[in-house]
């Protein structure tokens, strides 16, 4: 009977996440999914709209951040879903490792899915919005990466929360939506300062309550995590 | 009820041990007050009917569950939800598969033979995929295969680390007879190895066949524990039925 060396946190974090990414990959539904939502949102809210009302720059913030924060809500769902279907987070919990390497696991393959749809999600605003950005483009994908890693640290820890209840796909937007408009919010006015040639110094405060909020929940979330899964 | 194993005379610390312990879901005591002890080299088969308790018993050896009460010590040690070294010298077998169906079999074992730090990942796969007869279906996923199939590569997983402690919750479900032998074997070759097994059942032979030591959990509690050397078959499983029909009266 031997006694194997336990694998450190961050190992077992990107052990996770490649796992999760394959079974994505291989299986395509969450992302998809989102996908499809994304896509269907911006049209719908093209169709909606009233170019003569209400200018583009003014609309194309509001409906980037809300669509990708409800596509990003399709997805997490399916963090810890996974691990239900034949109790497979036992093994995770057997397993010599922090429970906080699940987490970060988890939320990394978040991350990447996240990113993914928003990768997919901004193009497409700015095309059906004609939208102009220039070299904001840049800042706004580093905004997007720091809205994305606000929303999959708070929306994974509510995952877990909530996955074994019985209203679990009903519970988890209830919970976490409250949380994602400190992350909606800056990401949006950000974005409208970008959309009328604003320069990185006029969006840093936004940046910095983004940085901020990542920061206070991504610690917040990784210590509160092994509550979640103690039986 | 600590009693050595007749094939393991010069090693007497216990793999795992109870003391007092205790699990209430709510009013209900679902585990109430069991003090066991199983010897590297052990096997303890828990008989018992549907709600006597033996699942949340396995749950608490492997650290799943929290004691209310008492402890469950690994190799001398507490058994926390802190202690992950310790929970890394268990294996666990349950009626759940605790696989991902759209991986492969090889995967999927190598998954946890990672998870667990096995330093010859490769190695220990192919191991644990010959061990179980696995050999051809290495590239197959998960979901492809039969019920019978998948808890076998579910006992890969569960083995590929080689674990101190073997906990099996009705393992024997979904096997055919050939599975069914396969198993038996491969568990009768770990307990010879020197691991600790403790196993859930309610196939009386069967468990038999493979423990040093049978009990009998009824209500939470153990009322019945003795070395099966000089156990007649038919007549314990007869008693076993005695108690369960009883306990459900």
């Amino acid at each position: 009977m031997s006694h194997h060396k336990p694998p450190g946190t961050l190992a077992v974090a990107l052990l996770i996440a490649r796992k999760d990414l394959a079974i994505e990959y291989r299986t395509r539904s969450a992302f998809f999914s989102s996908l499809v939502f994304s896509l269907l949102g911006v049209s719908i809210f093209y169709m909606v709209w009233d170019p003569t009302a209400v200018r583009p720059i003014d609309m194309a913030p509001g409906v980037l951040w809300t669509i990708f924060a409800f596509a990003g809500m399709l997805g997490l769902h399916r963090a810890f879903g996974l691990e239900l279907q034949t109790r497979a987070m036992d093994g995770l919990l057997l397993a010599p490792v922090a429970r906080e390497a699940i987490f970060l696991g988890k939320a990394l393959a978040n991350l990447v899915y996240v990113s993914a749809v928003l990768a997919i999600t901004i193009p497409a605003v700015v095309l059906f919005y004609n939208l102009e950005f220039g070299s904001g483009l840049l800042i706004l994908g580093g905004i997007g990466i720091l809205a994305a890693i606000g929303l999959v640290t708070v929306g994974t820890l509510f995952s877990s929360m909530t996955v074994h209840t019985r209203f679990a796909e009903l519970l988890l937007p209830m919970l976490a939506l409250p949380f994602f408009i400190p992350v909606v919010v800056p990401a949006a006015q950000a974005s409208a300062k970008l959309l009328v040639g604003g320069a990185l110094a006029t969006v840093m405060p936004w940046i910095q309550v983004l940085v901020a909020f990542d920061l206070m929940f991504g610690v917040a979330c990784v210590l509160a995590f092994p509550f979640t899964i103690e039986d | 009820m600590t009693m050595s194993s007749p094939t393991h005379p010069q090693s007497t610390a216990p793999v795992c041990q109870t003391v007092a312990l205790v699990r209430r879901f709510g009013r209900r005591r679902a585990v109430a007050g069991v003090d066991l002890s199983i010897g590297p080299g052990e096997c303890v088969a828990l008989f018992g009917p549907n709600g006597a308790g033996k699942t949340t018993l396995l749950r608490l050896l492997a650290g799943l569950l929290r004691p209310t009460s008492g402890e469950v010590r690994l190799l001398g040690r507490a058994l926390k939800s802190d202690a992950a070294a310790e929970r890394g010298r268990v294996g666990l077998i349950s009626h759940q598969s605790m696989l991902y169906d759209v991986l492969t079999v090889s995967e999927n074992v190598a998954f946890a033979a990672r998870l667990h730090g096995v330093a010859d990942v490769a190695g220990a796969t192919r191991a644990a995929i010959d061990r179980l007869g696995l050999q051809g279906r290495e590239l197959a996923p998960v979901r492809a295969l039969s019920r019978g199939w998948q808890q076998r590569v579910s006992i890969a997983r569960a083995i590929v680390h080689d674990p101190a402690l073997v906990l099996l919750d009705e393992p024997y479900t979904g096997l055919d007879v050939a599975g069914a032998r396969a198993l038996t074997q491969l568990l009768r070759s770990l307990r010879d190895d020197g691991a600790a097994l403790a196993l859930v059942t309610h196939a009386v032979d069967e468990g038999l066949a493979l423990a040093t030591h049978a009990a009998i959990m009824l209500e939470g509690t153990i009322r019945r524990y003795e070395p099966t050397g000089a156990l007649d078959p038919a007549a314990y499983a007869d008693e076993y039925r005695r108690l369960a029909l009883e306990s459900a009266a």
